[in-house]
């Protein structure tokens, strides 16, 4: 049951000795080859390259041993983790599970990859996800659709739903994912796992396939809480080849752990519940779920009031606005030119049009001509800088908010996971999954989702904690009090 | 017939001399560079990467902002200018679009007042709507049926400065260009060579009848790549739109090519279907803070410009400032004419030393005697050989009337050639002048001997003849005899024996 474990009861395994890494790398692998075909997580697996460098990382824990420095060793040292396809892995297919990147190696790798190789981690593969990022529920991949585990007939959410579905499968430890609009966190939930949206500029976008540049931000998906706070840790941090990244020391994130726990718990935590946020329409388990959340996280000493973002309804209209913006100006680089597919034709402009024309998706040309519209002579200023303005109400709302609480509480998404299919032809319905969540990523400040429940259907209800910029360690805190209160994330699937 | 009037704006695009490129760490300079050498995923744009700004591509363009009088903004936003072409390989172009980082700037150029016979140079001030920061595109190389891509060029900073339409002929928007590339040039931010296409220049054209106040319907022409490009294609667009005005038609906006090889414009494209560019600020590169303190310390590093080079050399040095406009055309020239004029003043060795070589002589020994050489051997400045020193002592030579300027000019050539001093070739050459009277008296009596008619001439008053035998006895001398001496004694032998 390697498989099973989580990152730091694995590593503390490694550093007793009674584990491998490639022990449980093959575990990994073994669980992959046995679930996957059902879940349909990955869209690349490497496991040739996860066997060598958890050799490497046996090696590295030997040295370690015998140097008696076993301590200084990265906790992710040996630990296999899976990718979301729109980060570059150096000299590994990158889809951004589209047909037009079918063929594209990447020749250099992400920031964050960096960071996790100099931690001596495993990478098993790399996992499905919408069409560049642009889904919630990966039916927009190129190359199948992933199973949520809990119901493979259900949706695992999106666009990290390969990530999602890996990590609550057991098909990875714990896994990176990226959130433009929620695309960590409403996955997270859909699968009953635990995500984080880092504040923006926490962590480097270098090598992140851009989707909305002033949006995307990588983030952890992970079986706990600590696992979550150990993986952020580890990729978080300045980077000066992302100009938006910020210069700030990244803090201790699985020690803060301590603070809320034992009988300290939450005494001193105020929680502001938004009221916006339990609209009409939306699924009746997931407000009960979460408002009970808020209620036992009450009973551990945190003060519970009512807050208003009263700018709420207009951030999915904002968000639709300024993210395919940027997606137009950030997909114009797949031409047929350099790489990727490249469809033969007389001339340059009939080159363009059938490489797009073949190569994208209905959904990503859908955002391509959203955003190139929005930024025409003559509508920009009533679209996108309109939009711009109102952004900067909603993030003046969360500012207000928060000056009266630490940290707000609020489901993730307004149902659990739906039927694959159910929504395909609705995109404005597949839109509103992502009303909680999207705000965030306008404001650019942090959210994480975390388990708090289950509907009648036996699907996961996640929880949304938010807080102020470069405020995770205060969503930790909240959320580890709240964990250790709590078995949700204990109970597992049983996919395949 | 009507009177017309020509509006013409320009705008400059000039490749800045930074070492990387303006968003990655290539080398920005892929002369003679194989194709795709110069280039990493950052400019081929390849999935994932980001832009990081260059600083000394910014410092450059504030610096030229500060010598085009531009006001600097506190902070400058780059934004994504949004096109497809096979040369762009983001599919977008960082520039600069609301919040460039230079504004409301000038400069004075000498414009000719409209005059028949010979036109006067004049001060006229130019407006400069703005310069901003770009970044250069790849380049096509058409083989065949096939177009190749090469990127070496990509991403290669670009400062672009527009002017406000300010110029009212063709030979104005030259003046200005070679004002904007002596001003780029001498604050070394690049080398703005048009013929190498560091420097390229589109324009805006529009003719008017005299007294109307509004302009006309402009034209843009692009592709001009040299200066004669630039003034045959506005003279010719001049001409184009007054001939359609003349006979009843109208000037239709629209983007022009200049046709070099059959020296016309030609139809790129209609307004109808001009781009849209779609600019939006680029959300890659947080807005730049342009802070006050580093204005003032690049404001500090200003060199001195042209204009108050030239105005120092006429007030400091009493030259001609017909003179100085050659010798400030070019910094390096400049310099090295101050150098030598310091040389002269300050001299190494006392043997050195120049009493009456006031700078007009060393303007006139540099923009005469050396840019003879510089020509006939098609180099610049940077080229010469002969160090500010050396000058000096071959100046010092004629000065003591060790040489005459014959030999100088002898000798400089061979300075010019071999780097060697000019003592060393006086002495060589055998150059040093006679002033021995006794030695020349006697050449002065053998030339009388040789030619006995022409003193016969001479003393019957034919006195043009003085000079022609002047000329005999120099020649006699190899050149080398003092002119001062021999004159006299060649006057007192004529006179005397008449």
């Amino acid at each position: 049951m390697l498989h099973s474990f989580t990152i730091h009861r694995a590593a503390a395994l490694l550093r007793a000795g009674e584990i491998s890494a490639t022990e449980l790398t093959a575990a990994v692998l073994d669980r992959i080859y046995a679930v996957d075909n059902a879940v349909k997580a990955y869209l690349t697996l490497l496991p040739e390259v996860a066997l060598a460098q958890a050799a490497a990382a046996d090696a590295a824990i030997a040295a370690a041993r015998a140097a008696g420095t076993l301590a200084d060793l990265p906790i992710l040292t040996g630990i296999p983790l899976a990718i979301k396809d729109v980060i570059t892995v150096a000299g590994v297919r990158t889809t951004c599970g589209s047909k037009i990147l079918e063929s594209y190696i990447a020749p250099y790798q992400a920031a964050v990859v960096d960071r996790l190789a100099a931690a001596g981690a495993v990478i098993l593969g790399k996992t499905n996800t919408d069409e560049f990022a642009m889904g919630s529920s990966t039916e927009n991949s190129a190359y199948f659709t992933t199973h949520n585990p809990w119901n493979l007939d259900r949706v695992p959410g999106g666009s990290s739903g390969g990530s999602a579905a890996a990590v609550c499968a057991d098909e990875c430890l714990a896994a990176l994912g990226s959130d433009t609009g929620g695309s960590v966190r409403q996955p997270a939930a859909l699968c009953g796992v635990v995500g984080i949206k880092p504040t923006y500029g926490r962590v480097s976008r270098y090598g992140l396939v851009a989707y909305a540049s002033s949006l995307d931000q990588i983030g952890p998906l992970a079986k706990d809480v600590t696992d979550a706070a150990i993986l952020l840790g580890a990729v978080a941090g300045y980077d000066p080849r992302d100009s938006t990244s910020v210069d700030l020391p990244v803090p201790d994130y699985v020690g803060v752990r301590d603070q809320g726990a034992g009988d300290r718990g939450l005494h001193g935590l105020r929680i502001g519940v938004p009221r916006e946020y339990f609209a009409p329409g939306m699924q009746a388990e997931v407000e009960g779920a979460v408002r009970a959340a808020v209620e036992l996280m009450a009973e551990l000493g945190a003060e519970v009031r009512e807050v208003s973002l009263p700018h709420t309804d207009l951030a999915l209209p904002v968000y639709y606005i300024i993210a395919p913006a940027e997606a137009s100006a950030n997909l114009a680089r797949y031409d047929g030119i350099r790489y990727g597919l490249s469809a033969p034709a007389d001339s340059l402009w009939e080159g363009y049009r059938r490489t797009r024309g073949q190569g994208f998706g209905a959904e990503v040309k859908r955002r391509i001509m959203l955003g190139t519209y929005a930024l025409s002579a003559g509508y920009y200023d009533a679209y996108y800088l309109k939009a711009q303005q109102v952004r900067t109400l909603i993030k003046q709302d969360f500012e207000l908010a928060l000056q009266d609480v630490d940290v707000i509480a609020c489901p993730t998404s307004p149902t659990t996971a739906f039927r694959i299919g159910e929504k395909v032809d609705d995109p404005l319905s597949m839109y509103l999954s992502d009303v909680f969540t999207l705000s965030l990523n306008l404001a650019g400040i942090c959210g994480m989702s975390m388990p708090c429940g289950f509907d009648a259907a036996g699907l996961p209800i996640g929880l949304q904690l938010i807080a102020g910029a470069f405020a995770e360690a205060t969503i930790l805190r909240a959320a580890f009090a709240y964990e250790q209160a709590t078995a949700w994330h204990k109970q597992k699937p049983a996919p395949g | 017939m009507t009177h017309y009037e020509t509006i013409i704006g320009l705008e400059v695009h000039a490749q800045l001399l930074t070492e990387s490129k303006m968003f990655c760490g290539c080398s920005a300079d892929y002369a003679d560079a194989a194709p795709n050498t110069h280039v990493c995923p950052v400019c081929m744009a390849l999935p994932g990467v980001l832009p990081v700004i260059n600083r000394a591509a910014v410092e450059k363009t504030i610096m030229a902002g500060l010598a085009l009088n531009c006001t600097i903004a506190e902070e400058a936003v780059f934004a994504r200018k949004n096109y497809h072409y096979a040369d762009l390989p983001k599919g977008y172009q960082i520039s600069q679009y609301e919040l460039p980082f230079c504004r409301d700037g000038w400069i004075e150029v000498e414009a000719k007042v409209e005059a028949e016979v010979e036109a006067e140079a004049e001060a006229k001030r130019v407006g400069i709507t703005r310069a901003h920061l770009e970044e250069d595109t790849g380049k096509l190389v058409h083989a065949g049926a096939h177009s190749l891509v090469d990127l070496n060029r990509a991403g290669v900073p670009l400062l672009e400065i527009v002017t406000e339409p300010d110029l009212r002929s063709p030979e104005e928007a030259h003046a200005y260009l070679t004002r904007l590339q002596q001003i780029l040039r001498y604050l070394g931010v690049s080398s703005a060579d048009m013929e190498r296409g560091a420097m390229r220049c589109e324009a805006n054209v529009s003719v008017r009848p005299v007294g109307v106040g509004e302009f006309g319907t402009k034209v843009e022409v692009k592709n001009l790549n040299s200066f004669k490009a630039v003034r045959q294609s506005l003279e010719y667009e001049v001409a184009r739109q007054i001939a359609l005005l003349e006979a009843g038609e109208r000037v239709v906006q629209v983007t022009m090519g200049w046709d070099e090889a059959n020296g016309r414009t030609v139809v790129q494209r209609t307004k109808e279907s001009s781009a849209d560019y779609r600019y939006f600020p680029e959300p890659d590169l947080p807005p730049l803070v342009v802070e006050r303190a580093w204005v003032d310390a690049i404001a500090a590093r200003l060199p001195e410009l042209p204009d108050a080079k030239a105005a120092r050399f006429v007030a400091e040095m009493g030259l001609d400032p017909r003179e100085v406009a050659v010798l400030v055309a070019d910094r390096a020239v400049a310099n090295y004419f101050e150098a030598v004029v310091s040389a002269v003043r300050n001299p190494v060795s006392s043997r050195n030393r120049v009493s009456k070589y006031a700078p007009k002589t060393v303007a006139n020994w540099i923009t005469g005697e050396l840019f003879r050489l510089m020509n006939a051997a098609g180099v610049g400045i940077d080229a010469v050989q002969i160090t500010p020193a050396a000058f000096a002592e071959l100046l010092a030579l004629v000065d003591a009337g060790t040489i005459n300027v014959n030999s100088a000019r002898r000798a400089l050539d061979g300075m010019f050639e071999s780097g060697r001093r000019a003592s060393d070739l006086v002495a060589e050459l055998g150059l040093a002048q006679v002033s021995d009277a006794e030695a020349l008296a006697g050449v002065v009596a053998e030339v009388l001997n040789r030619y006995p008619a022409e003193v016969a001439s001479y003393r019957d008053g034919n006195e043009k003849l003085f000079g022609w035998l002047m000329g005999q006895v120099m020649r006699a001398t190899r050149g080398k005899g003092n002119p001062a001496v021999v004159r006299e004694l060649l006057d007192r032998a004529l006179n005397v024996q008449r």
